[in-house]
């Protein structure tokens, strides 16, 4: 029942695309036709449609071919596989996603524990996430470049620069959610803890950060995915070669929607592998503090 | 004679609220000595939880003296003098019940041998032996509130505190936990605060009720039971009781005219 749901949401969504796909590129087979004088019947405009060599809107076949032939056809090295592309994509998603991580649970700490810094650091959270990141974006891959950060580190300033973006975005909603997770304790538990005499930092380690683990598995799962969005978005201004982000452009450069359309694919597969393995790790996590399951 | 455990004279205590100030208690003089059964009754908004939520320094009294062991309730509560119970157990979900009894003795520093075994003795104390290794949603809402009780109890305070603490389950549970809870009052000689709602509770558990009315929340009334401390379920049924339990009614209804 609820596999045939899924199907039938599914087989809605690819019928739709294809009418989308026809509708589309009609114009370019009526264009073709009219410089050849030849009729368009019905039949030429459904196959002619559906095989265009730079479509408007690549048909569903069109775009799980080139993704297939992205994923299976090269070498992994290969600067035409995919799979090299999603794995450079992938390092700096999480490098980006573990540094954004842990300043959000480092804001967050500060915040909860003092009003001044909840005073001071709120507002300019907030403010970062009202700059558009491709309007950031070039600053950083810029001011990474000059500063020459990954010499010293022996990375890529490439690296480095995708790796502050995807931070950038991925570090707001695990602050959010570990804010409202270390103040989730009500006041009974926090006079119970008053009782024993219990210091502060005994209350942070023995029941607010216990208590925020829920809320920051949450938000890790919006995290990483931002992240990853981060990272795509950190590789087109960079000039990059590399990386899903880079496969896009290029795509888009050289008039390619079918290339745009398969990097969009595999990033979307790439996100969907990364939201498991936090879920995975939740479990785990949580299985081990006693939670019902 | 006894030194009194809790000693209040004239305790004064207002809230400061958005509204202007309440008195939430007004003149409350009471002495409690060691291992007696003290209820507080009363309706809502009687002050009958503010007042213990004084002695264990969780509220200040605005004026008069509160001593808890002579001391100040904050010294007190440093030295360890009470445990609370609260309305609710409050057991920490990702904490098996053995740890959760802990919790109080890893705060306060005890060893690990230490922890062990005094959490088996509480354990053992409020009849869940062999539930150390569960975890609280594995246990009935009575039995959560044992294991909150075997938890005040971990750190051998001489006093226990509880602010309803069987408000939440069904009367059957009730009765039963009230019946254990004099057997472990018997057993341990602890002096013991207990807020509640119910004039059966009260009358049954206490050798000293104090009738509470509200706004300003104040003492109308100190009774000081007459029944034995053996008390089997039945004496509930006898004249004695029966009687107890109508002054501490008239006492509430002294209370309300006021209004």
């Amino acid at each position: 029942m609820k596999a045939a749901a899924v199907l039938g949401v599914l087989a809605v969504i690819v019928a739709l695309w294809y009418c989308a796909a026809v509708w589309l590129n009609a114009a370019w087979t009526y264009d073709q036709a009219a410089r050849n004088g030849t009729e368009v019947t019905f039949t030429l405009l459904l196959t002619d449609t559906m095989a265009q060599e730079r479509p408007v809107l690549p048909p569903p076949h069109q775009v799980v071919a080139e993704l297939w032939k992205g994923l299976t056809a090269y070498n992994i090295t290969s600067k035409k596989s995919l799979v090299y592309h999603g794995y450079v994509t992938l390092v700096s998603t999480f490098s980006g996603f573990v540094l954004g991580s842990l300043l959000g649970i480092l804001l967050a700490v500060g915040i909860v524990q003092s009003r001044t810094m909840e005073l001071g650091l709120m507002p300019w959270a907030v403010i970062s996430q009202t700059v558009p990141v491709v309007a950031i974006a070039p600053m950083i891959v810029v001011l990474s470049n000059s500063l020459g950060f990954g010499d010293h580190l022996g990375v890529s300033n490439a690296l480095v620069s995708k790796t502050i973006i995807a931070a950038y975005l991925s570090y707001f909603p695990v602050l959010v959610g570990m804010v409202k997770g270390l103040r989730s304790p009500d006041q009974m538990q926090l006079d119970q803890l008053k009782t024993y005499s219990a210091s502060e930092a005994q209350g942070f380690f023995k029941l607010r950060l216990p208590s925020s683990v829920p809320y920051l598995f949450t938000s890790l799962k919006v995290g990483i995915a931002a992240s990853l969005v981060g990272a795509i978005v950190g590789e087109l201004p960079t000039g990059a070669i590399e990386g899903l982000g880079a496969r896009m452009l290029i795509g888009s450069q050289f008039g390619s929607p079918i290339i745009v359309w398969a990097a969009l694919f595999a990033a979307a597969i790439l996100a969907g592998v990364l939201i498991l393995i936090v879920r995975v790790v939740e479990t785990v996590v949580t299985r081990n503090m006693g939670v019902r399951v | 004679m006894n030194a009194a455990v809790i000693e209040a004279k004239g305790v004064n205590l207002v809230f400061q609220t958005g509204d202007g100030p309440v008195q939430a208690l007004k003149d409350i003089n009471l002495s409690v000595s060691k291992g007696e059964f003290v209820s507080f009754i009363g309706p809502s908004g009687c002050g009958k939880t503010t007042f213990l939520r004084a002695i264990a320094a969780l509220e200040h009294p605005t004026s008069g003296s509160l001593t808890v062991n002579g001391m100040t309730p904050d010294e007190a509560r440093r030295k360890r003098a009470y445990g609370y119970v609260f309305q609710a157990a409050g057991l920490y979900p990702w904490r098996t019940i053995a740890k959760n009894i802990s919790l109080p003795l890893e705060i306060m520093g005890f060893s690990k041998e230490e922890q062990q075994s005094r959490v088996e003795r509480v354990l053992e104390l409020v009849e869940l032996s062999g539930f150390g290794k569960k975890f609280p949603w594995q246990l009935s809402g009575g039995m959560q509130q044992r294991a909150s009780i075997a938890r005040a109890l971990a750190f051998d305070a001489d006093i226990l505190l509880m602010d309803e603490p069987f408000g939440a389950l069904d009367e059957i549970v009730r009765d039963r936990l009230n019946e254990e809870l004099l057997k472990l009052w018997n057993r341990t000689g602890k002096t013991i605060g207990f807020v509640t709602h119910s004039i059966p509770e009260a009358v049954y558990l206490s050798t000293k009720i104090v009738v509470m009315s509200p706004r300003p929340g104040r003492i109308t009334d100190i009774i000081d039971s007459p029944l034995p401390r053996e008390r089997p379920l039945d004496i509930r049924d006898t004249k004695a009781f029966i009687d107890i339990a109508h002054r501490v009614r008239e006492g509430l209804r002294a209370g309300h005219t006021d209004d």
